[in-house]
């Protein structure tokens, strides 16, 4: 029976194996002395630019007040269930402003669909990506936790100008 | 009373041995994460002492605190007893390996290593090699678990195929040196008449066959990972685990100690009796060279880990019987005819 030649076949070089093994280990040997890519976490802190999605805030005006003007949109919008909004009413020009505004940490799954349906541009996603919590409760983020001043989210209110 | 003394001499030879392996064992695993780490470009484990020294210690106390699950379907006895098995065959075998030269302390000879004078020493090496296989085989027959049993039969389909080339490389060594005792071995191979040189070869076979004897990449085909879970070892935990890990270990510093007495001269140091040194200075710096040259194998061994992928199973049956079985029958007969030549 004739051997059929294959293009996969491997030359004499290939087969005795050994010169590969010594390409692949000077390989990581090289490696190992490079710079190395790990960033040590809790010593040097991820810098995240203005495309990052932490999470969700609330932005807060310059006088203190939110911007927010709780029409619900993002609570009706997030897959996950995470928002919950109680309206009311204001003496201000835009009339309405969230009594209580609610996001539970976990079960938002930082998608971003809040932000982006926002007719106010009233809830972005901050860079802020440490969130932990030891009970259900804490996961819970209010008013409080939520309110963010706007001069601190300036790069994410710029991209999502341009990108949007 | 010279009994005594004899009994006195040994047992300090083991302690320290023992202590050496242990300590050598533990950091082996820690610098196997740091290689790994360094060949990723990763930095490895850094966090418990400076730059993640402590870590062994850290492994040891999580592995002993972990809960010890048999499975229901094993056979207890076999289950508990492979491990130690394992341990059993990893820690006797260097007893027969010389790490220094004979020196005299108080006008008393004393042979660096455990059992010296053994006259089928390198016969005791290979048998308990030998013995190591049924510790991985019973294991995964014991587990009750189909991915253990792959892992063990592989294992010793594995092993048995490659103590052939390895038995046929170590008699190319032994023509040469015209004993079994590994003192002679060592000796014989003084000056540059390392067998590394003498029989380039044999050295290859040798070494791949140990890389296959000790279950390390690229023939970890026994555990292979993604294919068997965890393979022989896939039903153990806590300390039945971490001693399937020590011996994985103390097997690799076994087959690097193998390498160096029977291919690189051992303790010998070319030339160094030139340099005139007093009897203590020579012993230590042979000694050192010893132990420097087992460090750069133990190296060599987790460098190959991570730079060569696994062999699938039926390439390593190819290799292990077709290429390298005529290989170190062909050593062998080049090692008769070089030592027709030379002697
Ligand atoms: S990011 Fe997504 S999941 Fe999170 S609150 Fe907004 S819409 Fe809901
Ligand atoms: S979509 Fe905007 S304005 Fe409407 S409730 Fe949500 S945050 Fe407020």
């Amino acid at each position: 029976m004739a051997v059929k030649k294959r293009m996969k076949d491997f030359t004499l070089m290939e087969k005795i194996y050994l010169p590969s093994i010594v390409a692949g280990l000077s390989i990581t040997l090289q490696n190992m002395f490079k710079p190395k890519y790990t960033m040590e976490y809790p010593e040097v802190k991820f810098m995240p630019s203005g495309h990052y999605r932490g999470r969700p805030v609330l932005v807060q005006e310059e006088d203190g007040g939110e911007r927010c003007v709780a029409c619900g949109l993002c609570s009706r919008v997030c897959p996950a269930l995470a928002i919950d909004i109680q309206a009311a009413e204001t003496e201000r020009e835009k009339e309405r402003y969230p009594e209580r505004f609610e996001i539970n940490m976990l079960r938002c799954i930082f998608c971003g669909l809040c932000e982006e349906v926002c007719p106010e541009e009233a809830i972005v996603m901050s860079k802020e990506y440490e969130i932990a919590f030891t009970n259900r409760q804490d996961a819970i983020y209010g008013k409080d936790k939520l309110l963010t001043p706007i001069a601190d989210l300036q790069e994410r209110i710029e991209f999502l100008r341009n990108n949007k | 009373m010279e009994s005594l003394i004899i009994a006195g001499i040994a047992l300090v030879k083991v302690l320290i041995l023992a202590n050496i392996i242990l300590l050598t064992v533990s950091y082996l695993v820690y610098f196997e994460r740091k290689i790994s780490a360094w060949a990723q470009s990763r930095v490895g484990p850094n966090r418990v002492g400076y730059a993640g020294l402590l870590q062994p210690f850290a492994d040891v106390f999580k592995l002993l605190l972990k809960e010890d699950i048999v499975p229901t379907q094993a056979n207890k006895t076999i289950h508990t007893l492979a491990p130690f098995l394992a341990l059993f065959v990893a820690f006797t075998t260097y007893a027969v390996i010389p790490w220094g030269p004979d020196v005299t302390i108080f006008g008393r000879v004393i042979e660096l290593s455990v059992v010296p004078n053994i006259n089928a020493g390198i016969l005791y090496v290979l048998a308990l090699t030998s013995i190591g296989v049924y510790a991985i085989t019973l294991s995964g027959w014991s587990s009750g678990s189909k991915y253990s049993l792959l892992g063990g039969v592989r294992a010793s389909a594995q092993m048995i195929s490659y103590e052939i080339s390895m038995g046929f490389s170590v008699a190319g060594v032994l023509i040469f040196s015209q004993s079994l005792l590994p003192s002679e071995i060592v000796k014989s191979q003084s000056g540059l008449m390392w067998n590394a040189f003498l029989q380039p070869i044999g050295f290859i076979t040798f070494v791949t066959a140990a890389f296959a004897e000790t279950n390390r990449l690229p023939f970890d085909l026994p555990e292979a990972e993604p294919e068997l879970v965890g393979g022989f070892h896939t039903e153990y935990s806590s300390m039945k685990f971490a001693a399937f890990f020590l011996a994985e270990y103390a097997n690799m510093m076994i087959a690097s100690a193998l390498i160096v007495t029977l291919y690189l001269g051992g303790w010998q140091v070319p030339y160094l009796e030139k340099l005139g040194l007093s009897a203590g200075w020579e012993a230590i710096i042979q000694v050192a060279a010893f132990f420097t040259k087992l460090v750069f194998l133990m190296f060599f061994f987790i460098w190959v880990r991570w730079s060569i992928p696994r062999f699938r199973y039926d390439q390593l049956m190819d290799i292990g019987w077709k290429v390298m079985f005529p290989l170190a029958l062909l050593n062998v007969l080049w090692a008769a005819v070089l030592a027709m030549l030379i002697k």
